[in-house]
């Protein structure tokens, strides 16, 4: 597997983790270059969402190295993480009971200029902030839920909110965990265009997905996880067809 | 002297985990703290004090005593509690507190507030062994307390009451979907957390000579204390840490002053929640939040 | 304005503030039943400021706030540990823990209580009480306070998009802390007699009973619930011998019908001629 001229913004090392007596994770490394969009993929409970939490520093990782951006956040707190430029959707979507669409956008930005700034009310002190809020909300065509309260929305519109709360927060590689789940084919594609866009204007992508549709059409390249190993690694057209992969599929229950 | 002070502090050990228990009793069914239950111990002992002025035998007086803590309990659990129990745990507890303002008030009117001294011929038989002298009222009340924990502990584990009781504490969307009935089960919950109340309540009147309506908040709190430290939902971690907390209390005022014993129980308790968030004995994890 | 009524607004206003020092740490889901405690340890100190070493009045509000800002944020680390009803509980301990050593501490008069204090009035009363109102209610329109409502809403969540979670929950104490101390200055200064039963468990229950009444969601519920606490038992005086159990049937009422208290922000915003808020 090989990187290219391309810079690399996520490298794991030989990851490991376990819960107890489980090894949810064992030896995994791979690495996401910069402008990339990269997929992990494998059957239910293969440890996907587990690496995601090893990466946003949620879970501490037993054994190996995270390094991002060049800077080693193996065992950084999760906001000393996202405040470095990785950020994060949630498969369950968890999103801010009380508050509004646009406060979603407003919240994970890191408030402009000093500490001080921050104490002050939003609507005077924070052009920029709520400037760059307006964009995202536009980008996601969110404007008119804008003063709705975000958990009350349609569940396809709700998956537009996390994504956009995620990317409020300027990060340089973002996140997706199965962020076409639960949508129809149109939604699906909408998706799959607005994170086209995305990495054209520079954003690396790392997604979680079982729509192998979508991620054969989307990702520059695959990883493969199967029971916390990593069991294949290129790009789609490869593992499409790759033997150890397809066994993997067919071998577990959970059919994508 | 020392023997003497312990069984003083076993005596009112004995007391604070049938309250203790009370309060575990609810926390486990709807993870709330029900602070009526203070009151409800103190009703008990006028409830208790009455029957016993009125001549009849002390084990009439503690049964009605826990008839009345369990019949008011129901209705707090009705009134107060399950139709707040999908709401934050501030909101059924505030409710709670209601109640315990109602009850209080209630007795005052009642009963006057002033303490209530009990017939003294009660407690004139004691029992000499070397140096101690014991009453046998206090004998007696940690026999009953025994009792009590003996018979919730035995209806906890072995009746299917007491089955579905700990499945609704373990997971209440579970119970209900296996069939059982999740309000009758809280009823339950609420007529024996009141019933073990009430019965404290007598007892306590029994080891004090005298009952007061404002014996209740003090005791509650140092009970939530109690249950906390044996850990929370579990039996025996109360029939530990009640007398535990008995004797370090009644040591702290034997031997440090009165005014230093609720820094000591208090203290022990952060110590518990923050070193040991199980309790000694393993009950419910005090670093483990309910998910919303 | 008879010093009756000037004795009811006092107690007003300083409940409020005691109100809002519950409001601040319940704002990032931290119930605390014990800021009495903070109370108490403001009155003290302020106290023996201004008896002892004869410090301008001022001055001592402001050191025994920021003195017991100090405290709060060493009980705001611990208090990381610990959740929902289990921290409500070591809150509790920790109040009565403080009210314990006032009990013991003889320097400040123990059990005998502590008095030498001027007499402050009303009006200084109701200054610093409006004046750190007016700021929570500013501060909650600041991207602060919308961080602290996201940890609120979903700690982990809110930790997972980028938010210090530590940093909030333990400044939230430290705030909520400071603020109950000038509460604690001012009742010292207004009543001129302390003692440390007038910091315990009630006390704390009735900073909470203001806010959640008031409106829980709303740092002007605090206002309100806190007007409410000390304006009904009088109200009800004509109920005689049952007016406390008719003001515990009320609060269950309430409670049963409208959970968030009787100011929210929906409600804020029709009161104020605004379309759902900012």
């Amino acid at each position: 597997m090989s990187d290219g001229s391309t810079d690399v913004l996520l490298r794991l090392d030989a990851v490991a983790k376990r819960f107890g007596g489980v090894r949810a994770l064992s030896d995994v490394s791979m690495t996401v270059g910069r402008n990339r969009i990269v997929g992990i993929i494998g059957p239910n409970g293969a440890g996907k969402t587990t690496l995601f939490n090893l990466m946003t520093g949620a879970y501490r990782a037993d054994a190996g190295t995270i390094i991002f951006d060049d800077q080693p956040i193996t065992d950084w707190p999760p906001h000393r993480i996202i405040r470095a430029g990785l950020a994060r959707t949630f498969q369950n979507i968890r999103l801010f009971a009380g508050m509004t669409v646009w406060e979603h956008v407003l919240v994970t930005q890191p408030p402009e200029g000093n500490v001080m700034r921050g104490l002050l009310p939003l609507r005077w002190s924070h052009a920029a902030v709520s400037a760059r809020a307006e964009q995202i909300l536009k980008f996601f065509g969110l404007e008119k839920y804008r003063d709705v309260l975000a958990r009350t929305l349609p569940y396809g519109i709700q998956r537009k909110v996390d994504m956009a709360r995620a990317l409020a927060a300027a990060p340089k590689l973002l996140l997706l965990d199965e962020p076409v789940a639960g949508m129809n084919h149109e939604e699906a594609d909408e998706l799959r265009r607005l994170l086209l866009r995305l990495n054209e204007g520079g954003l690396t992508i790392l997604l979680i997905e079982h729509d192998m549709a979508f991620v054969m059409n989307l990702c520059h390249e695959l990883y493969v996880l199967d029971f916390g190993v990593r069991i294949a690694a290129g790009e789609p057209a490869a593992i499409r067809s790759d033997p150890v992969v397809l066994d993997a599929y067919l071998g577990s229950e959970a059919a994508c | 002297m020392l023997l003497q002070q312990i069984v003083n502090g076993l005596t009112l050990g004995a007391v604070y985990t049938l309250v203790a228990l009370s309060f575990s009793l609810v926390m486990g069914i709807l993870s709330i703290l029900n602070l009526a239950i203070g009151e409800l111990f103190m009703l008990g002992g006028f409830i208790g004090f009455s029957v016993i002025a009125a001549n009849l035998p002390l084990p009439v007086a503690l049964l009605a005593g826990m008839a009345g803590g369990a019949l008011v309990a129901v209705v707090i659990g009705k009134v107060a509690c399950e139709p707040l129990r999908d709401a934050p745990p501030i909101t059924p507890l505030l409710s709670t507190l209601g109640f315990s303002i109602i009850l209080q008030n209630i007795v005052t009117n009642v009963w006057g507030s002033d303490p209530l001294q009990l017939p003294s011929e009660l407690f004139d038989d004691r029992l000499t062994v070397g140096s101690l002298s014991i009453g046998v009222m206090q004998i007696a009340v940690i026999g009953v307390a025994i009792l009590l924990v003996g018979t919730l502990a035995w209806l906890i584990q072995s009746t299917s009451a007491g089955r579905a009781l700990r499945a609704v504490a373990e997971n209440r969307d579970v119970a209900r979907l296996l069939g059982v009935s999740v309000g009758r089960i809280m009823l339950h919950a609420f007529a024996l957390s009141g019933a073990l109340a009430g019965a404290a309540g007598v007892l306590i009147s029994l080891h004090y000579a005298a009952i007061t309506p404002y014996v209740g908040v003090d005791t509650g709190l140092k009970a939530i204390a109690v249950m906390v430290i044996g850990g929370t939902t579990n039996v025996w971690g109360a029939l530990l840490a009640g007398p535990l907390i008995g004797i370090a209390e009644v040591l702290t005022v034997a031997y440090g002053g009165s005014q230093m014993r609720d820094f000591v129980v208090y203290g022990l308790m952060i110590l518990v929640l923050l070193l040991r968030p199980q309790g000694l004995l393993g009950g419910a994890r005090s670093d483990l939040g309910q998910r919303v | 304005m008879s010093t009756y009524h000037a004795g009811l607004l006092a107690d007003i206003g300083i409940l409020t503030l005691g109100a809002l020092s519950v409001y601040i740490i319940l704002a990032t889901n931290q119930l605390s039943l014990g800021n009495a405690g903070f109370m108490g340890i403001g009155s003290y100190l302020s106290s023996f400021l201004t008896v002892e070493l004869h410090w301008p009045l001022t001055a001592a509000v402001v050191a025994a706030a920021l003195s017991a800002s100090v405290i709060g944020i060493v009980v705001g680390f611990p208090a990381l540990r610990l959740k929902g009803i289990y921290l409500a509980i070591a809150t509790l301990g920790f109040g009565e823990m403080v009210r314990s050593f006032l009990l013991v501490f003889t320097p400040m008069g123990g059990s005998g209580g502590y008095h030498g204090m001027q007499h402050v009035s009303l009006g200084y009363v109701w200054i610093w009480t409006a004046g750190i109102l007016v700021v929570i209610l500013v501060l909650e329109h600041s991207h602060l306070w919308l961080q602290m409502r996201a940890v609120h809403d979903d700690e982990t969540a809110a930790g997972l998009v980028g938010l210090n979670t530590t940093l909030i929950k333990v400044g939230a104490f430290g705030f909520g802390a400071a603020v109950a101390a000038v509460a604690g200055a001012l009742f010292a200064h207004h009543h001129v007699y302390i003692e440390p039963g007038n910091f315990g468990f009630e006390r704390s229950i009735d900073f909470v009973l203001a806010v959640i009444l008031g409106g829980s969601t709303v740092g002007v519920g605090a206002l309100g619930g806190a007007g409410l606490l000390v304006l009904l038992p009088e109200w009800l005086r004509f109920l005689a011998d049952w007016r406390l159990a008719a003001f515990g049937a009320l609060l269950v009422i309430v409670l049963l019908t409208r959970r968030q208290g009787i100011l929210d922000r929906p409600l804020l915003a029709r009161l104020s001629f605004r379309g759902a808020g900012p």
